[in-house]
Protein backbone atom coordinates (compact mmCIF):
# COMPACT_ATOMS: atom_id res chain seq x y z
CA UNK A 1 0.00 0.00 0.00
CA UNK A 2 1.22 3.47 -0.90
CA UNK A 3 0.01 6.47 1.10
CA UNK A 4 1.03 9.98 0.09
CA UNK A 5 -0.14 12.74 2.40
CA UNK A 6 0.11 16.44 1.55
CA UNK A 7 3.32 15.86 -0.37
CA UNK A 8 5.15 18.96 -1.47
CA UNK A 9 8.38 18.79 -3.40
CA UNK A 10 10.74 21.45 -4.72
CA UNK A 11 13.77 20.80 -6.91
CA UNK A 12 17.05 22.53 -5.97
CA UNK A 13 16.29 25.21 -8.58
CA UNK A 14 13.29 26.17 -6.36
CA UNK A 15 10.72 24.95 -8.87
CA UNK A 16 7.83 23.52 -6.84
CA UNK A 17 6.91 20.36 -8.76
CA UNK A 18 4.37 19.00 -6.27
CA UNK A 19 1.92 21.22 -4.44
CA UNK A 20 0.32 19.24 -1.63
CA UNK A 21 -0.58 15.95 -3.26
CA UNK A 22 -2.46 13.23 -1.39
CA UNK A 23 -3.19 9.79 -2.80
CA UNK A 24 -3.71 6.29 -1.43
CA UNK A 25 -3.07 3.26 -3.61
CA UNK A 26 -4.21 -0.08 -2.20
CA UNK A 27 -2.64 -3.49 -2.79
CA UNK A 28 -3.77 -5.01 -6.06
CA UNK A 29 -4.78 -1.70 -7.62
CA UNK A 30 -3.87 -0.70 -11.15
CA UNK A 31 -3.49 3.06 -11.43
CA UNK A 32 -2.64 5.19 -14.47
CA UNK A 33 -1.27 8.64 -13.69
CA UNK A 34 -1.86 10.98 -16.62
CA UNK A 35 -1.46 14.67 -17.39
CA UNK A 36 0.47 17.07 -19.54
CA UNK A 37 4.26 17.37 -19.75
CA UNK A 38 5.67 18.98 -16.62
CA UNK A 39 2.57 18.20 -14.50
CA UNK A 40 4.73 16.46 -11.87
CA UNK A 41 3.82 12.83 -12.70
CA UNK A 42 7.36 11.43 -12.83
CA UNK A 43 8.37 13.51 -9.80
CA UNK A 44 5.43 12.10 -7.86
CA UNK A 45 6.05 8.42 -8.62
CA UNK A 46 9.76 8.77 -7.82
CA UNK A 47 8.54 9.28 -4.22
CA UNK A 48 7.04 5.77 -4.19
CA UNK A 49 10.42 4.02 -3.97
CA UNK A 50 12.18 6.81 -2.09
CA UNK A 51 14.23 8.10 -5.04
CA UNK A 52 12.86 11.48 -4.04
CA UNK A 53 11.81 12.43 -0.53
CA UNK A 54 9.07 14.97 0.11
CA UNK A 55 10.08 18.51 1.07
CA UNK A 56 6.92 18.51 3.18
CA UNK A 57 4.32 15.84 3.95
CA UNK A 58 4.84 12.07 4.08
CA UNK A 59 4.95 9.04 1.81
CA UNK A 60 4.43 5.61 3.39
CA UNK A 61 5.05 2.35 1.58
CA UNK A 62 3.47 -0.59 3.40
CA UNK A 63 3.30 1.58 6.50
CA UNK A 64 6.98 2.62 6.45
CA UNK A 65 7.86 6.27 5.89
CA UNK A 66 10.24 6.63 2.93
CA UNK A 67 12.41 9.10 4.84
CA UNK A 68 13.11 6.44 7.49
CA UNK A 69 14.45 3.76 5.16
CA UNK A 70 16.80 3.42 2.16
CA UNK A 71 16.05 3.19 -1.55
CA UNK A 72 17.87 -0.15 -1.56
CA UNK A 73 15.48 -1.57 1.04
CA UNK A 74 12.42 -0.16 -0.67
CA UNK A 75 13.56 -1.43 -4.07
CA UNK A 76 13.01 -5.05 -3.10
CA UNK A 77 9.27 -4.36 -2.88
CA UNK A 78 8.88 -1.47 -5.27
CA UNK A 79 10.30 -1.97 -8.77
CA UNK A 80 10.78 1.14 -10.88
CA UNK A 81 11.20 1.33 -14.66
CA UNK A 82 12.33 4.71 -15.96
CA UNK A 83 10.86 6.62 -18.90
CA UNK A 84 14.18 6.57 -20.73
CA UNK A 85 15.81 3.10 -20.69
CA UNK A 86 19.24 4.65 -21.24
CA UNK A 87 19.03 6.03 -17.69
CA UNK A 88 18.86 2.51 -16.39
CA UNK A 89 20.85 0.11 -18.58
CA UNK A 90 24.57 -0.40 -18.06
CA UNK A 91 25.50 -4.08 -18.47
CA UNK A 92 27.39 -5.73 -21.31
CA UNK A 93 24.67 -8.20 -22.20
CA UNK A 94 20.92 -8.37 -21.79
CA UNK A 95 21.34 -11.40 -19.56
CA UNK A 96 23.77 -9.57 -17.23
CA UNK A 97 21.39 -6.65 -17.05
CA UNK A 98 18.55 -8.86 -15.85
CA UNK A 99 20.69 -10.86 -13.41
CA UNK A 100 22.24 -7.78 -11.77
CA UNK A 101 19.44 -7.03 -9.31
CA UNK A 102 18.74 -10.72 -8.72
CA UNK A 103 22.35 -11.23 -7.60
CA UNK A 104 22.21 -8.15 -5.40
CA UNK A 105 19.07 -9.40 -3.71
CA UNK A 106 20.87 -12.68 -3.00
CA UNK A 107 18.76 -15.06 -5.05
CA UNK A 108 20.22 -18.52 -5.58
CA UNK A 109 21.99 -19.29 -8.84
CA UNK A 110 19.33 -21.68 -10.00
CA UNK A 111 16.49 -19.29 -9.26
CA UNK A 112 18.37 -16.54 -11.07
CA UNK A 113 18.64 -18.69 -14.17
CA UNK A 114 14.93 -19.50 -14.12
CA UNK A 115 13.92 -15.90 -13.58
CA UNK A 116 16.12 -14.72 -16.46
CA UNK A 117 14.60 -17.30 -18.83
CA UNK A 118 11.11 -16.32 -17.72
CA UNK A 119 11.69 -12.56 -18.17
CA UNK A 120 13.41 -12.98 -21.55
CA UNK A 121 10.53 -15.06 -22.80
CA UNK A 122 7.84 -12.75 -21.43
CA UNK A 123 9.31 -9.75 -23.21
CA UNK A 124 10.30 -11.51 -26.45
CA UNK A 125 14.01 -10.99 -25.81
CA UNK A 126 15.30 -14.57 -25.75
CA UNK A 127 17.19 -14.14 -29.02
CA UNK A 128 19.10 -11.17 -27.52
CA UNK A 129 20.32 -12.95 -24.36
CA UNK A 130 24.01 -12.39 -25.19
CA UNK A 131 23.57 -9.10 -27.06
CA UNK A 132 24.62 -5.71 -25.68
CA UNK A 133 21.52 -3.67 -24.76
CA UNK A 134 23.08 -0.77 -26.65
CA UNK A 135 22.89 -2.63 -29.96
CA UNK A 136 19.13 -3.02 -29.58
CA UNK A 137 16.41 -0.73 -30.90
CA UNK A 138 14.74 1.88 -28.66
CA UNK A 139 11.66 -0.29 -28.14
CA UNK A 140 13.76 -3.35 -27.34
CA UNK A 141 15.92 -1.44 -24.82
CA UNK A 142 12.73 -0.36 -23.10
CA UNK A 143 11.73 -4.01 -22.80
CA UNK A 144 15.15 -4.94 -21.35
CA UNK A 145 14.64 -2.30 -18.66
CA UNK A 146 11.21 -3.80 -17.93
CA UNK A 147 12.56 -7.35 -17.87
CA UNK A 148 15.31 -6.44 -15.41
CA UNK A 149 12.72 -5.21 -12.91
CA UNK A 150 9.99 -7.80 -13.51
CA UNK A 151 12.58 -10.54 -12.93
CA UNK A 152 12.75 -9.97 -9.17
CA UNK A 153 8.97 -9.98 -8.93
CA UNK A 154 8.37 -6.90 -6.76
CA UNK A 155 5.07 -6.44 -4.92
CA UNK A 156 4.62 -3.02 -6.50
CA UNK A 157 5.61 -1.98 -10.00
CA UNK A 158 6.06 1.61 -11.10
CA UNK A 159 6.33 1.99 -14.87
CA UNK A 160 7.10 5.41 -16.33
CA UNK A 161 5.78 5.45 -19.92
CA UNK A 162 5.98 1.67 -20.45
CA UNK A 163 4.43 1.70 -23.95
CA UNK A 164 6.90 4.08 -25.64
CA UNK A 165 8.34 2.53 -28.79
CA UNK A 166 6.24 -0.62 -28.37
CA UNK A 167 4.20 -2.06 -31.20
CA UNK A 168 0.64 -3.22 -30.75
CA UNK A 169 1.57 -6.83 -30.02
CA UNK A 170 4.00 -5.86 -27.24
CA UNK A 171 1.45 -3.52 -25.70
CA UNK A 172 -1.11 -6.30 -25.66
CA UNK A 173 1.39 -8.56 -23.87
CA UNK A 174 2.10 -5.84 -21.33
CA UNK A 175 -1.64 -5.40 -20.74
CA UNK A 176 -2.10 -9.10 -20.13
CA UNK A 177 0.87 -9.17 -17.78
CA UNK A 178 -0.52 -6.28 -15.73
CA UNK A 179 -3.91 -8.04 -15.51
CA UNK A 180 -2.11 -11.15 -14.29
CA UNK A 181 -0.30 -9.11 -11.61
CA UNK A 182 -3.63 -7.82 -10.40
CA UNK A 183 -4.96 -11.31 -9.88
CA UNK A 184 -1.93 -11.86 -7.62
CA UNK A 185 -2.91 -8.76 -5.59
CA UNK A 186 0.12 -6.88 -6.86
CA UNK A 187 0.07 -3.14 -7.36
CA UNK A 188 0.86 -1.51 -10.70
CA UNK A 189 1.26 2.23 -11.19
CA UNK A 190 1.92 3.53 -14.68
CA UNK A 191 2.67 7.06 -15.82
CA UNK A 192 1.49 7.39 -19.38
CA UNK A 193 0.30 9.57 -22.23
CA UNK A 194 -0.97 6.56 -24.12
CA UNK A 195 -4.75 7.10 -23.97
CA UNK A 196 -5.44 4.11 -26.20
CA UNK A 197 -3.52 1.79 -23.89
CA UNK A 198 -5.37 3.17 -20.86
CA UNK A 199 -8.70 2.81 -22.69
CA UNK A 200 -7.91 -0.85 -23.35
CA UNK A 201 -6.98 -1.52 -19.71
CA UNK A 202 -9.60 0.68 -18.00
CA UNK A 203 -7.68 1.20 -14.73
CA UNK A 204 -8.20 3.82 -12.03
CA UNK A 205 -7.05 7.10 -13.58
CA UNK A 206 -5.41 9.95 -11.66
CA UNK A 207 -5.07 13.20 -13.61
CA UNK A 208 -2.39 15.68 -12.61
CA UNK A 209 -1.90 19.29 -13.58
CA UNK A 210 0.71 21.78 -12.39
CA UNK A 211 1.77 19.72 -9.41
CA UNK A 212 -1.74 18.84 -8.21
CA UNK A 213 -4.23 16.03 -8.64
CA UNK A 214 -7.24 17.38 -10.54
CA UNK A 215 -9.24 14.17 -10.98
CA UNK A 216 -9.24 10.62 -9.64
CA UNK A 217 -11.70 7.96 -10.78
CA UNK A 218 -12.64 5.11 -13.08
CA UNK A 219 -10.93 5.23 -16.49
CA UNK A 220 -14.18 5.01 -18.38
CA UNK A 221 -15.54 8.14 -16.66
CA UNK A 222 -12.43 10.29 -16.83
CA UNK A 223 -11.47 9.35 -20.39
CA UNK A 224 -14.90 10.34 -21.69
CA UNK A 225 -14.93 13.81 -20.09
CA UNK A 226 -13.71 16.15 -22.86
CA UNK A 227 -13.46 19.28 -20.68
CA UNK A 228 -11.41 17.50 -18.03
CA UNK A 229 -9.08 15.94 -20.59
CA UNK A 230 -8.49 19.18 -22.43
CA UNK A 231 -7.46 20.76 -19.15
CA UNK A 232 -4.75 18.09 -18.91
CA UNK A 233 -3.65 18.24 -22.56
CA UNK A 234 -5.00 14.76 -23.25
CA UNK A 235 -7.17 13.81 -26.21
CA UNK A 236 -10.21 11.53 -26.01
CA UNK A 237 -9.52 7.89 -26.93
CA UNK A 238 -10.64 7.12 -30.49
CA UNK A 239 -13.77 5.21 -29.50
CA UNK A 240 -14.82 8.02 -27.14
CA UNK A 241 -14.22 10.54 -29.96
CA UNK A 242 -16.47 8.47 -32.19
CA UNK A 243 -19.28 8.27 -29.66
CA UNK A 244 -19.11 12.00 -28.96
CA UNK A 245 -19.70 12.53 -32.68
CA UNK A 246 -22.51 9.96 -32.69
CA UNK A 247 -24.46 11.59 -29.86
CA UNK A 248 -27.13 12.92 -32.32
CA UNK A 249 -28.12 9.25 -32.72
CA UNK A 250 -28.88 9.03 -29.01
CA UNK A 251 -25.86 6.80 -28.29
CA UNK A 252 -24.22 6.92 -24.83
CA UNK A 253 -21.06 9.06 -24.64
CA UNK A 254 -19.13 7.07 -22.07
CA UNK A 255 -17.81 4.30 -24.34
CA UNK A 256 -14.09 3.52 -24.65
CA UNK A 257 -14.13 -0.19 -25.47
CA UNK A 258 -14.22 -1.31 -29.10
CA UNK A 259 -16.33 -4.43 -28.41
CA UNK A 260 -18.91 -2.45 -26.45
CA UNK A 261 -18.92 0.05 -29.34
CA UNK A 262 -19.62 -2.70 -31.84
CA UNK A 263 -22.54 -4.07 -29.78
CA UNK A 264 -24.17 -0.64 -29.38
CA UNK A 265 -23.94 0.13 -33.10
CA UNK A 266 -25.27 -3.28 -34.17
CA UNK A 267 -28.12 -3.12 -31.66
CA UNK A 268 -29.10 0.34 -32.91
CA UNK A 269 -29.07 -0.91 -36.48
CA UNK A 270 -31.24 -3.89 -35.56
CA UNK A 271 -33.83 -1.78 -33.74
CA UNK A 272 -34.09 0.66 -36.66
CA UNK A 273 -34.58 -2.21 -39.05
CA UNK A 274 -37.54 -3.44 -36.95
CA UNK A 275 -39.16 -0.02 -36.91
CA UNK B 1 10.75 13.33 -59.24
CA UNK B 2 12.37 11.03 -56.71
CA UNK B 3 14.15 12.92 -53.92
CA UNK B 4 15.13 9.68 -52.20
CA UNK B 5 16.08 6.56 -54.10
CA UNK B 6 17.30 3.40 -52.44
CA UNK B 7 18.30 0.36 -54.48
CA UNK B 8 18.80 -3.12 -53.03
CA UNK B 9 20.10 -1.84 -49.70
CA UNK B 10 21.39 -4.41 -47.22
CA UNK B 11 23.12 -3.21 -44.05
CA UNK B 12 24.65 -5.01 -41.07
CA UNK B 13 25.89 -3.23 -37.91
CA UNK B 14 29.45 -4.07 -36.78
CA UNK B 15 29.33 -7.18 -34.63
CA UNK B 16 25.73 -8.04 -35.55
CA UNK B 17 24.99 -11.53 -36.82
CA UNK B 18 22.22 -10.61 -39.24
CA UNK B 19 21.44 -7.55 -41.36
CA UNK B 20 19.18 -4.83 -39.89
CA UNK B 21 18.13 -3.78 -43.39
CA UNK B 22 17.63 -6.59 -45.86
CA UNK B 23 17.40 -5.86 -49.60
CA UNK B 24 15.27 -2.72 -49.36
CA UNK B 25 14.40 -0.68 -52.44
CA UNK B 26 12.44 2.53 -52.05
CA UNK B 27 11.48 5.66 -53.98
CA UNK B 28 10.16 8.82 -52.35
CA UNK B 29 8.99 11.74 -54.47
CA UNK B 30 9.62 15.37 -53.59
CA UNK B 31 6.87 16.74 -51.34
CA UNK B 32 5.61 13.37 -50.14
CA UNK B 33 4.59 12.65 -46.53
CA UNK B 34 5.80 9.10 -45.91
CA UNK B 35 4.86 7.13 -42.81
CA UNK B 36 7.02 4.15 -41.78
CA UNK B 37 5.74 1.65 -39.22
CA UNK B 38 6.38 -1.93 -38.11
CA UNK B 39 7.24 -3.94 -34.98
CA UNK B 40 10.03 -2.67 -32.74
CA UNK B 41 13.43 -3.83 -33.99
CA UNK B 42 12.23 -4.16 -37.60
CA UNK B 43 14.81 -1.74 -39.03
CA UNK B 44 12.90 1.56 -39.05
CA UNK B 45 15.53 3.53 -37.14
CA UNK B 46 18.38 1.95 -39.13
CA UNK B 47 16.70 3.02 -42.37
CA UNK B 48 16.35 6.60 -41.05
CA UNK B 49 20.08 6.63 -40.34
CA UNK B 50 20.73 5.91 -44.04
CA UNK B 51 18.93 9.04 -45.23
CA UNK B 52 21.66 11.38 -43.94
CA UNK B 53 24.59 8.99 -44.13
CA UNK B 54 24.92 8.22 -40.39
CA UNK B 55 24.77 4.70 -41.73
CA UNK B 56 27.41 3.81 -42.73
CA UNK B 57 29.75 6.79 -42.00
CA UNK B 58 29.15 6.98 -38.24
CA UNK B 59 27.89 3.48 -37.45
CA UNK B 60 30.32 1.72 -39.82
CA UNK B 61 29.31 -1.88 -40.53
CA UNK B 62 28.73 -3.51 -43.89
CA UNK B 63 26.57 -1.92 -46.55
CA UNK B 64 25.54 -3.10 -50.00
CA UNK B 65 23.34 -1.23 -52.45
CA UNK B 66 22.77 2.41 -53.38
CA UNK B 67 21.32 5.35 -51.46
CA UNK B 68 20.72 8.63 -53.29
CA UNK B 69 19.20 11.51 -51.33
CA UNK B 70 18.56 14.95 -52.89
CA UNK B 71 20.68 13.84 -55.84
CA UNK B 72 23.67 13.00 -53.62
CA UNK B 73 25.20 9.55 -53.22
CA UNK B 74 25.27 9.25 -49.40
CA UNK B 75 27.97 6.61 -49.51
CA UNK B 76 30.40 9.04 -51.12
CA UNK B 77 29.44 12.14 -49.13
CA UNK B 78 29.72 12.66 -45.43
CA UNK B 79 26.85 13.35 -42.99
CA UNK B 80 27.79 17.02 -42.56
CA UNK B 81 27.33 17.53 -46.32
CA UNK B 82 23.90 15.90 -46.10
CA UNK B 83 22.84 18.09 -43.15
CA UNK B 84 21.83 20.98 -45.44
CA UNK B 85 19.42 18.71 -47.26
CA UNK B 86 18.21 16.29 -44.59
CA UNK B 87 17.21 17.05 -40.99
CA UNK B 88 16.99 14.06 -38.67
CA UNK B 89 15.09 14.11 -35.37
CA UNK B 90 16.30 11.20 -33.23
CA UNK B 91 14.15 8.90 -31.17
CA UNK B 92 15.98 9.89 -27.99
CA UNK B 93 16.37 13.68 -27.81
CA UNK B 94 19.21 13.42 -25.30
CA UNK B 95 21.40 12.00 -28.06
CA UNK B 96 21.07 15.17 -30.03
CA UNK B 97 21.06 18.11 -27.59
CA UNK B 98 24.31 19.54 -26.24
CA UNK B 99 24.34 23.35 -26.07
CA UNK B 100 24.09 25.45 -22.92
CA UNK B 101 20.77 26.98 -23.87
CA UNK B 102 17.84 25.83 -25.96
CA UNK B 103 18.21 28.86 -28.21
CA UNK B 104 21.86 28.01 -28.92
CA UNK B 105 20.97 24.41 -29.67
CA UNK B 106 18.38 25.52 -32.19
CA UNK B 107 20.81 28.03 -33.76
CA UNK B 108 23.74 25.61 -34.01
CA UNK B 109 23.07 24.26 -37.50
CA UNK B 110 22.46 27.73 -38.92
CA UNK B 111 25.69 29.03 -37.36
CA UNK B 112 27.62 26.24 -39.02
CA UNK B 113 26.11 27.12 -42.36
CA UNK B 114 27.22 30.74 -41.94
CA UNK B 115 23.72 32.22 -41.99
CA UNK B 116 23.77 35.95 -41.17
CA UNK B 117 22.75 37.04 -37.72
CA UNK B 118 19.45 38.73 -38.53
CA UNK B 119 18.19 35.87 -40.66
CA UNK B 120 19.31 33.43 -37.99
CA UNK B 121 17.40 35.34 -35.30
CA UNK B 122 14.23 35.18 -37.39
CA UNK B 123 14.55 31.49 -38.22
CA UNK B 124 15.33 30.49 -34.65
CA UNK B 125 12.42 32.49 -33.23
CA UNK B 126 10.09 31.04 -35.85
CA UNK B 127 11.14 27.45 -35.00
CA UNK B 128 10.81 28.12 -31.25
CA UNK B 129 7.30 29.49 -31.75
CA UNK B 130 6.23 26.62 -34.02
CA UNK B 131 7.19 24.07 -31.39
CA UNK B 132 5.82 26.09 -28.46
CA UNK B 133 9.11 26.50 -26.55
CA UNK B 134 9.84 30.20 -27.14
CA UNK B 135 9.43 30.96 -23.44
CA UNK B 136 11.96 28.27 -22.52
CA UNK B 137 14.65 29.54 -24.92
CA UNK B 138 17.17 30.55 -22.26
CA UNK B 139 16.91 27.34 -20.23
CA UNK B 140 19.41 24.51 -20.53
CA UNK B 141 18.17 21.62 -22.68
CA UNK B 142 19.24 19.26 -19.90
CA UNK B 143 17.00 20.66 -17.18
CA UNK B 144 13.70 20.34 -19.06
CA UNK B 145 11.35 17.34 -19.37
CA UNK B 146 11.69 14.61 -22.00
CA UNK B 147 8.71 15.98 -23.90
CA UNK B 148 10.18 19.47 -23.97
CA UNK B 149 13.53 18.07 -25.14
CA UNK B 150 11.75 16.48 -28.08
CA UNK B 151 10.35 19.87 -29.03
CA UNK B 152 13.87 21.36 -28.95
CA UNK B 153 15.19 18.60 -31.22
CA UNK B 154 12.34 19.26 -33.67
CA UNK B 155 12.88 23.03 -33.52
CA UNK B 156 16.60 22.60 -34.27
CA UNK B 157 15.73 20.70 -37.44
CA UNK B 158 12.88 23.01 -38.49
CA UNK B 159 15.15 26.07 -38.19
CA UNK B 160 17.40 24.65 -40.90
CA UNK B 161 14.43 24.37 -43.29
CA UNK B 162 15.91 21.29 -44.98
CA UNK B 163 14.37 19.76 -48.12
CA UNK B 164 13.74 16.53 -46.22
CA UNK B 165 12.79 16.04 -42.57
CA UNK B 166 13.20 12.58 -41.08
CA UNK B 167 11.47 12.10 -37.71
CA UNK B 168 11.97 8.91 -35.70
CA UNK B 169 9.07 8.65 -33.21
CA UNK B 170 9.52 12.36 -32.54
CA UNK B 171 6.70 12.82 -30.01
CA UNK B 172 6.89 9.63 -27.93
CA UNK B 173 7.50 11.58 -24.68
CA UNK B 174 4.89 14.26 -25.44
CA UNK B 175 1.35 14.43 -24.10
CA UNK B 176 -1.27 13.61 -26.76
CA UNK B 177 -2.47 17.15 -27.37
CA UNK B 178 1.09 18.48 -27.75
CA UNK B 179 1.92 15.55 -30.04
CA UNK B 180 -1.11 16.28 -32.22
CA UNK B 181 -0.06 19.95 -32.44
CA UNK B 182 3.49 19.02 -33.51
CA UNK B 183 2.15 16.68 -36.20
CA UNK B 184 -0.07 19.52 -37.46
CA UNK B 185 2.96 21.84 -37.71
CA UNK B 186 4.88 19.22 -39.68
CA UNK B 187 1.90 18.54 -41.93
CA UNK B 188 1.48 22.25 -42.61
CA UNK B 189 5.16 22.59 -43.56
CA UNK B 190 4.75 19.63 -45.87
CA UNK B 191 1.66 21.08 -47.56
CA UNK B 192 2.72 24.74 -47.70
CA UNK B 193 6.48 24.58 -48.22
CA UNK B 194 6.64 21.24 -50.00
CA UNK B 195 9.16 19.79 -47.50
CA UNK B 196 9.43 16.04 -47.90
CA UNK B 197 8.58 14.28 -44.62
CA UNK B 198 9.59 10.80 -43.49
CA UNK B 199 7.90 9.94 -40.20
CA UNK B 200 8.44 6.78 -38.15
CA UNK B 201 5.48 6.05 -35.86
CA UNK B 202 3.65 3.25 -34.08
CA UNK B 203 0.61 5.41 -33.36
CA UNK B 204 -1.20 5.30 -36.68
CA UNK B 205 -4.37 6.62 -35.03
CA UNK B 206 -2.61 9.99 -34.76
CA UNK B 207 -0.75 9.98 -38.05
CA UNK B 208 -2.28 7.76 -40.76
CA UNK B 209 -4.50 10.61 -41.91
CA UNK B 210 -1.51 12.64 -43.09
CA UNK B 211 -0.13 10.15 -45.58
CA UNK B 212 -0.89 8.40 -48.82
CA UNK B 213 2.43 6.56 -48.76
CA UNK B 214 2.58 4.07 -45.91
CA UNK B 215 5.50 1.67 -45.49
CA UNK B 216 5.25 -1.35 -43.19
CA UNK B 217 8.56 -3.01 -42.31
CA UNK B 218 9.29 -6.35 -40.68
CA UNK B 219 12.65 -8.04 -40.05
CA UNK B 220 14.58 -5.51 -42.11
CA UNK B 221 12.34 -5.73 -45.15
CA UNK B 222 9.52 -3.65 -46.58
CA UNK B 223 6.49 -5.92 -46.59
CA UNK B 224 3.70 -3.48 -47.47
CA UNK B 225 3.89 -0.17 -49.29
CA UNK B 226 1.18 2.11 -50.65
CA UNK B 227 -2.23 3.54 -49.78
CA UNK B 228 -2.84 3.25 -46.01
CA UNK B 229 -6.57 2.59 -46.46
CA UNK B 230 -5.80 -0.45 -48.52
CA UNK B 231 -2.91 -1.74 -46.41
CA UNK B 232 -4.69 -1.34 -43.09
CA UNK B 233 -7.70 -3.28 -44.36
CA UNK B 234 -5.64 -6.43 -44.89
CA UNK B 235 -5.65 -9.02 -42.12
CA UNK B 236 -1.88 -9.59 -42.30
CA UNK B 237 -0.94 -6.12 -41.07
CA UNK B 238 -2.78 -6.78 -37.82
CA UNK B 239 -0.94 -10.04 -37.31
CA UNK B 240 2.36 -8.18 -37.59
CA UNK B 241 1.61 -6.08 -34.54
CA UNK B 242 0.80 -2.93 -36.50
CA UNK B 243 -1.37 -0.65 -34.38
CA UNK B 244 -4.31 -0.26 -36.70
CA UNK B 245 -6.46 2.80 -35.84
CA UNK B 246 -9.49 1.79 -33.74
CA UNK B 247 -11.83 3.42 -36.27
CA UNK B 248 -10.41 1.22 -39.05
CA UNK B 249 -10.69 -1.86 -36.84
CA UNK B 250 -14.28 -1.12 -35.80
CA UNK B 251 -15.22 -0.55 -39.44
CA UNK B 252 -13.91 -4.05 -40.26
CA UNK B 253 -15.63 -5.62 -37.25
CA UNK B 254 -18.97 -4.12 -38.29
CA UNK B 255 -18.45 -5.33 -41.83
CA UNK B 256 -17.84 -8.88 -40.60
CA UNK B 257 -21.14 -8.73 -38.70
CA UNK B 258 -22.93 -7.80 -41.89
CA UNK B 259 -23.05 -4.02 -41.37
CA UNK B 260 -21.22 -2.87 -44.49
CA UNK B 261 -20.86 0.88 -44.53
CA UNK B 262 -19.65 0.56 -48.14
CA UNK B 263 -17.76 3.86 -47.94
CA UNK B 264 -13.97 4.10 -48.00
CA UNK B 265 -12.05 2.48 -45.15
CA UNK B 266 -11.87 5.14 -42.40
CA UNK B 267 -8.52 6.12 -40.85
CA UNK B 268 -9.93 8.32 -38.09
CA UNK B 269 -12.90 8.50 -35.74
CA UNK B 270 -14.19 11.52 -37.66
CA UNK B 271 -14.32 9.61 -40.92
CA UNK B 272 -16.08 6.63 -39.34
CA UNK B 273 -18.56 8.92 -37.51
CA UNK B 274 -19.50 10.57 -40.82
CA UNK B 275 -20.12 7.20 -42.44
CA UNK B 276 -22.21 5.97 -39.52
CA UNK B 277 -24.28 9.17 -39.32
CA UNK B 278 -24.95 8.83 -43.04
CA UNK B 279 -25.93 5.17 -42.72
CA UNK B 280 -28.35 5.85 -39.86
CA UNK B 281 -29.99 8.72 -41.74
CA UNK B 282 -31.55 6.32 -44.20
Amino acid sequence: MIEAQNVRFSYPNKVEALKSVSLTINDGEFVAIMGQNGAGKSTFVKHFNGLLKPSQGTVRVDGVETTKTSVATLARNVGFVFQNPDHQLFSETVEDEISFALKNFGFEQEVIKKRIDWALNLLSLTQYRKTSPFLLSGGERKRVALASVLAWDPQTLILDEPTIGQDHEQKEKLRQFIMQMQTQKKTVVIVTHDVEFVAECNPRVVLMKEGKIVADGVGKEILTDPALLELSSIVLPQIAQLFTKLSPLGFPKDVIDIYEAKEIILKAKESRRQE
Amino acid sequence: MAIIEIKNLTYTYPGATKPSINDVSLKVDKGEFVLITGPSGCGKTSLCRCFNGLVPHFYQGELKGEVTVAGIDTLKHHTYEMAKHVGLVFQNPENQLFALSIEKDVAFGLENNGVNREVMRKKVDWALHQTGIYDLRERSPHEISGGQQQRVAIAAVLAMEPEIIVLDEPTSFLDPLSAAKIFEVIYKLNKESGITVILVEHRLDLTAKYTNHLIVMDEGKICFEGDPRQILSTEETRLMGVGIPKATLLFQMLKKEGFDLSGKTPLSSDELADELLEAFKQ
